[in-house]
């Protein structure tokens, strides 16, 4: 076996090293050898593998914590990348000078921008979803994750998409669709890494000993069934050579804008509310200590989610080529996500009552009130920007970009950050994080962050929306868009700051986590490090 | 007829109907008798965690699976 895993590697290795040399565009190049120095890596650490008597393996029987402590690790370092990341850009987009000549092309805003999104969506969010489903689904089935060490695979193999991905768009290589950046073989590989995912948790819930599968899972699978349909339809596209980075898209014109707003929003409903709500479902009941609110509108917030969701992407192209009928589907379904929206956010403040006392004594339920709490106002917010009427003021504004943070920040980063904590101590059998004051700390300095933010966004884009429409009395435009852009400066700093904070509370985590586990251990660790 | 309005028809009429139909039949079968000792029960799992994986499933359907005595630590 250890013969066959020489081979093929040494046979990838070579022939990524091929590739490397015969590449078109440097981008590609430069990714053939990252697979290489991969693909050569592990050779050599099969190899050493080899020279030592195999130990007798007995049957592992724990919950398999191995590749969700390496998960949580990296959603931290992640989610500092990301959020460093965008704080720089935000500071480009006030001060040009930022965009250094030195650095040209590859660290204007228009390459650092997708490495931020991606950065933040993808390694943060991806790498907290997958641990915690990880963690999430042993826990509630009674169960060994399934599958061996392909766990394993689904937590590297992801983790290198995110390397491919990033690398990518600083060296240029992009297909310009909006969250959905990567090149056709990083999306092939992204599709094989996630078939395997599928297989790890589909395979745990089947194995299951408990005997309902909790709500929380269901909310995992409809993540990781849609995006994986989502993934694939958005990104059909034929490589101009299989030597190059480059490709073209199957769809055209306004049905490759549908396909992408399609994938666009899904991701946000699936990705950033679908997956991160089974995470909801987990943490809330399990840190306040008492079951769901109702186990009953969870199952009916699950269904009316699923439904409604998948037809609200039309939003995105009001007022464009897209027929009307299309783009009113679309504004009609996003403004009935607001009930099962906020009825998720009521069954979880609910899980509360009778416990209420903890938002005061515990900064971990104060993140997890405080996320869903941002959670219920960008739900209410982004239905009635969906309106054709205010999407009129509101599109292609700063508003989009504050309306995004505050779900963003707010909902995904607070909730993260809560569950971050709730199992650094858990997985390296700890009995609480080193510092609860810094948890405190985290939570002020990234709240202040989010409203610093939101209300500079909030100001901005309204005012730029009704900057680009004022007409005089002739009917001719006041402004240029430059008279816009001087006029936002101010925005633009404080939401820089905005950013420079929650980043603050980034590396505070990053540092309690750090402490926390190089502390001596006060809990024996259910399952040893494998 | 080409596809795009056979598509069309379809989808304003049977696709319409069969999707609401399972939406409103979902909703309606949770609260179907019965349902809530099953939904209490449920709703308990993330608190009754056990310390390692179970080696075999609750035994009888009627069990609630409350955790054994060496699970609570």
């Amino acid at each position: 076996m250890d013969y066959l895993k020489l081979v093929t590697l040494g046979l990838v290795a070579f022939a990524a090293a091929l590739l490397a040399s015969l590449g078109h565009d440097l981008a590609y190049k430069v990714h053939a050898a990252i697979i290489m120095v991969v693909a050569g890596g592990m050779f050599l650490w099969t190899l050493k593998g080899m020279e030592q008597d195999a130990p007798v393996l007995a049957t592992p029987t724990g919950y398999m914590d191995g590749p969700i402590r390496y998960g949580v690790i990296a959603t931290a370092m992640w989610g500092v990348v990301g959020f460093l990341a965008g704080t720089f850009i935000a500071f480009q987009l006030a001060f040009p000078a930022l965009n250094f000549d030195w650095g040209q092309p590859f660290t204007n805003f228009g390459r650092l921008r997708p490495l931020h999104t991606s950065a933040v969506i993808f390694a943060f969010g991806g790498n907290a979803l997958i641990a915690t489903s990880f963690y999430i689904v042993q826990r509630t089935s009674a169960a060994r994750l399934w599958g061996g060490n392909l766990a394993w695979f689904v937590f590297w193999g992801y983790n290198l998409f995110i390397v491919l991905a990033a690398t990518g768009y600083l060296l240029g290589a992009t297909q310009s669709k909006e969250y959905a950046e990567p090149e056709w073989y990083v999306d092939i590989w992204l599709t094989i890494v996630w078939v395997a995912y599928l297989a790890v948790f589909m395979g745990t819930i089947l194995n299951r000993k408990e005997r309902h599968i909790y709500v929380a899972n269901w909310f995992f699978l409809a993540f990781i069934v849609t995006v994986a349909m989502l993934h694939i339809v958005n990104n059909l596209s034929i490589p101009v050579s299989l030597l190059g980075s480059k490709s073209v898209q199957v769809f055209a014109g306004v049905q490759d804008a549908m396909t992408q707003w399609w994938y666009g929003h899904n991701a946000v409903g699936f990705f950033l509310t679908a997956g991160f709500l089974g995470m909801m479902y987990y943490f809330v009941p399990k840190q306040a200590n008492r079951p769901v609110y109702s186990y009953k509108l969870s199952i009916i917030h699950f269904w009316a989610l699923i439904f409604l969701y998948i037809w609200a992407g039309p939003h995105h192209l009001h007022y464009t080529a897209l027929p009307d009928w299309a783009s009113t589907l679309g504004m009609v379904f996003s403004i009935v996500l607001w009930m099962p929206s906020w009825g998720g956010m009521i069954n979880g403040l609910m899980t509360l009552e009778g416990a209420w006392d903890k938002i005061r004594t515990d900064p971990i339920i104060r993140m997890f009130v405080a996320s869903l709490a941002f959670y219920g106002m960008s739900t209410f917010e982004g239905p009635m920007m969906s309106i054709r009427a205010v999407n009129s003021l509101s599109h292609y504004t700063d508003w989009t970009i504050g309306h995004v943070h505050s779900g963003a920040l707010g909902w995904n980063g607070l909730i993260t950050f809560g569950a971050l904590y709730f199992l650094t101590p858990k997985l390296w059998g700890r009995k609480e994080m080193y510092s609860v004051p810094a948890i405190n700390l985290h939570f002020w300095l990234a709240t202040i962050g989010i409203v610093f933010y939101a209300a500079s966004m909030w100001v901005t884009g309204i005012m730029e929306g009704l900057m680009w429409r004022e007409v005089d009395a002739n009917g001719f435009l006041v402004n240029s868009f430059a008279d816009t852009v001087e006029a936002k400066l101010p925005m633009y700093v404080v939401r820089g700051l905005g950013g420079v904070l929650y980043l603050a509370g980034a590396i505070v985590m990053v540092w309690n986590m750090w402490m926390t586990i190089r502390a001596p251990k006060t809990v024996a660790i259910a399952t040893p490090a494998e | 007829m080409d596809l795009y309005s056979i598509l069309r028809e379809f989808a304003d009429s049977w696709a319409l109907l069969a999707l609401f139909s399972f939406f409103i039949g979902a909703a309606i079968f949770v609260f179907r008798p019965g349902s809530g000792p099953l939904h209490a029960d449920a709703a308990q799992v993330p608190l009754r965690e056990r310390a390692t994986p179970m080696t075999a499933p609750c035994a009888c359907p009627a069990c609630t699976c409350a955790p054994l005595p060496e699970d609570t630590k």
